[in-house]
């Protein structure tokens, strides 16, 4: 027989049967991967904690946690308002601006871009004279948008892509900048200047004017976002639609732009250049996870970031001095730890436990399998099958046995009569099923795929316990209601396992040791 | 809406060069209303790059095109569009039905949402592709096949009068394409004109009114039974345009200096 369409099935089947039931392998893969990835989230969460209670050790060298906290909370010191109000303006924009950021795929753009803005920074301040928020929020946007502009250069002009030139342009300018804020520090009025917060964030730093420059940057992008939402949807998903449909992409894009680099600017107060992207990338990462639509990931980004906000300075606040961009983040990344752990859909654990719960009824209804198998060739005869036999069958010790037909009791599929075991109704309609529908893929695959008999039971093995009723309506019509599958054995007709079902409801449900003999052989 | 005699398409002398190389040369073209065009000819031919510098998503280097008389810019309300299935990331967090709302945002203005009705239409859209039952997946949940007719949806939401088609039927199954012929019947029948690049050449004379033969320029372009000959077939893809591209590489190297050239 031909072995020549045998790739072709290849291809269709596995996409069948993959995203459910991974073989055996692969099975292995994942968890190998898995389990660093666990200890590493544990290590994780241990460290915050460490650093929790670091925190808080400072804090009682210093007022107390709890002095500290009740302050914070009362909001009685300006300084704790303005950083609140900070860090709830900051985790708005950049949560909704990077949720574009994540989905138009510039997370790289968003980091580049808040470390061009150090040199403008400095420009800023030189050019003042003072820690002047208008100056500074105008050399550091124009920096940025510099910086963006050389990358642009540099990939249209050379064959040099966008990861090297953004890699390129982040390293030159934040040395320069670093370079300019080391020259000013030594300058007479240096020090004093606070510029140093630009690094790392300080939120207690704040004062009227940066929050007045955040909030109107915040307004600035959810207007824009509000304005513009079906614009930055549709250039994002599929910009060469866009254009086709006469939007003026290139517009939107400089727009988004404009507003990273405001929002970066303005952000930089608060959590400081290093790390300024993180608050852009990772509550939008979260979000991204939890959910499927753009809209929901928006609010959610934005949630997350005000959240992460506000713990981030509170945690400085109370932490005395510690900085708060770095707690901001920390608490974002626990967020996303948070959502790639326990996310409903996409989480690690979510996907492990259908993966386990996939498994253990690939298991059950194996062993049902093979105890329908021994019933077959018991001639459908009395319908216990010894436990002896049973295990011996599945070729294991009758301790082994003995867990899985616990396993198959416990879903009411089984009975367990001393050394017999005996089918529930549903029990042995579901093992007629899955044999059913192995002998039914067998036969396909060597009547309609051209493929040998001896090569389609592994294929049949894995198909067997993901064939939908549809699928096997259909089967059974392409093979016109064949009775015997390619091995010359009999394939239960739906008919009788109905009829095995419906003799089942006539009779309370038990051992049934007469129940589907005479069906069997008809 | 427009008399007869102006052309739904018509290009002229066009000229797309990709880094000083050029991809087609000296395009000439017009397409009377209410015909469905394919478009064939060899990989690299141009015929992706045609379509794109028909709706100005290319720059162009010479030459001008113009859709029912107007040109590009005041005509982009009359162009509906099926990008490569390719073009976007399908995990891309949208419902089926956002992707078809997508074709109604050209004639929104800024700051408008889609209403009831474009709502609607684009239900009705997503009805004639047999996907409606599918219109609140999200978009990774689909099948190639059921994912280029989402495109397909969306073209027919912008309800344009010409449509550029970039390889609909390519890796698609048997139910797709039947389904996105039959669409595109309807939509000749209703008038449209309908450019298609397509690939296989036995259904290329089954479904087409018309074809243009494309390999860098235009090798023909008539009525499917007159063009599809085995003499035309073999110009455009047997090797005769190599020698001109090769000369065309050498120019375009020399002008350069060598800078800038993508091997």
């Amino acid at each position: 027989m031909s072995r020549g369409p045998t790739p072709k099935v290849e291809r269709v089947v596995p996409n069948a049967f993959e995203r459910r039931d991974p073989a055996p392998n692969k099975r292995v893969g994942v968890n190998a991967l898995h389990r660093p990835l666990l200890w590493f989230f544990a290590l994780l969460a241990t460290s915050a904690v460490a650093r929790a209670a670091g925190v808080n050790d400072l804090a009682r060298g210093g007022d107390g946690f709890w002095v500290q906290a009740a302050r914070f909370a009362s909001l009685t010191d300006p300084s704790v308002r303005y950083a609140l109000a900070g860090a709830l303006l900051l985790g708005l924009g950049c949560g909704l601006l990077g949720g574009f950021i994540v989905v138009r795929k510039m997370a790289l753009v968003g980091d580049a871009l808040s470390h061009a803005v150090l040199p403008g920074v400095a420009a800023g301040f030189l050019w003042a004279g003072t820690k002047d928020p208008v100056a500074i929020f105008i050399g550091a946007t124009i920096a940025g948008l510099l910086g963006t502009a050389t990358v642009s250069a540099i990939t249209s002009t050379t064959r040099l892509k966008e990861d090297t030139a953004l890699g390129l342009v982040l390293t030159s300018y934040f040395a320069l900048g670093i370079c300019m804020l080391t020259m000013i520090q030594r300058l007479p009025n240096g020090n004093q200047s606070g510029i140093g917060t630009f690094l790392f964030g300080q939120a207690a730093a704040l004062g009227a004017d940066d929050i007045g420059l955040m909030s109107i940057v915040t307004a600035a992008v959810v207007g824009v976002v509000l304005l513009g939402y079906k614009e930055l949807l549709v250039t994002s998903f599929d910009p060469g639609f866009a254009r086709s449909a006469g939007l003026p992409t290139a517009w939107i894009h400089h727009t988004l732009m404009f507003l990273l680099a405001a929002a970066v600017v303005v952000a930089l107060q608060a959590v400081g250049v290093v790390l300024v992207s993180a608050m852009l990338i990772t509550p939008a990462a979260a979000a991204y996870l939890l959910t499927d639509r753009l809209h929901r990931m928006l609010l959610l980004a934005a949630g997350f970031g005000m959240v992460s906000g506000v713990v981030g300075a509170f945690g400085s606040f109370v932490g005395q001095g510690l900085p708060t961009g770095p707690l901001m983040v920390l608490a974002a990344s626990t967020v996303f730890a948070g959502a790639f752990l326990f996310g409903p859909r996409h989480g690690v654990i979510a996907r492990w436990w259908r993966q386990r719960s996939e498994r253990g009824r690939t298991r059950r209804e194996n062993a049902l399998k093979a105890m329908f198998h021994l019933w077959e060739e018991d001639d459908f005869g009395p319908e216990g099958v010894a436990l002896n036999d049973f295990a011996q069958r599945r070729r294991s010790t009758l301790e082994e046995i003995g867990v899985v037909v616990r396993e198959l009791a416990t879903h009411d599929l089984v009975t367990l009569d001393r050394e017999m075991v005996y089918f529930t109704p549903a029990g042995r309609l579901r093992a007629g099923e899955i044999v059913r529908n192995h002998r039914l893929w067998e036969l396909y695959l060597t009547e309609s795929a051209n493929i040998a008999p001896d090569h389609v039971h592994d294929d049949a093995e894995r198909i067997e316990h993901v064939l939908g009723e549809a699928t096997v309506r259909a089967l059974e019509r392409r093979l016109n209601y064949a009775k015997i599958d390619p091995h010359g054995k009999l394939i239960p007709s739906p008919r009788e396992l109905h009829r095995a079902e419906h003799d089942a409801l006539e009779r309370p449900a038990g051992p049934g040791r007469s129940g589907g003999g005479e069906g069997g052989r008809s | 809406m427009t008399d007869a005699a102006t052309p739904a398409l018509e290009i002229h002398d066009l000229t797309v060069s990709y880094h000083r190389k050029p991809v087609l040369w000296g395009i000439d073209v017009a397409i009377t209303p209410g015909q469905l065009v394919g478009i064939i000819g060899p990989n690299g031919a141009g015929k992706s790059t045609l379509i794109k510098s028909c709706m100005g998503l290319l720059p162009v280097s010479g030459g001008w095109v113009k859709v029912f008389g107007k040109p590009l810019r005041e005509a982009t309300g009359r162009v509906g569009y099926v990008p490569q299935r390719e073009s976007v990331d399908w995990d891309f967090p949208v419902s089926v039905l956002d992707v078809v709302l997508m074709g109604r945002y050209g004639r929104l203005g800024l700051g408008r949402r889609p209403g009831k009705a474009d709502r609607e239409a684009a239900r009705a859209c997503l009805d004639k592709v047999q996907l409606l039952p599918f219109a609140n997946r999200q978009i990774s949940n689909l099948s190639g096949g059921q994912q280029q007719r989402v495109f397909l949806a969306r073209a027919l939401a912008q309800e344009a009068d010409l449509y550029f088609m970039d390889e609909p039927f390519a890796g698609v199954d048997a139910a797709t394409e039947t389904a996105i012929i039959t669409v595109l019947r309807e939509l000749r029948s209703a008038g449209k004109t309908i450019l298609v690049v397509h690939h296989d050449l036995p259904t290329a004379r089954q479904y087409f009114d018309r074809l243009l033969l494309l390999n860098m320029n235009v090798i023909a372009f008539g009525p499917t039974e007159e063009v599809f000959t085995a003499e035309l077939l073999q110009k455009t893809y047997g090797g005769r345009l190599t020698l001109l591209s090769e000369v065309a590489q050498a120019l375009g190297a020399g002008a350069n200096a060598g800078g800038g050239d993508r091997a």
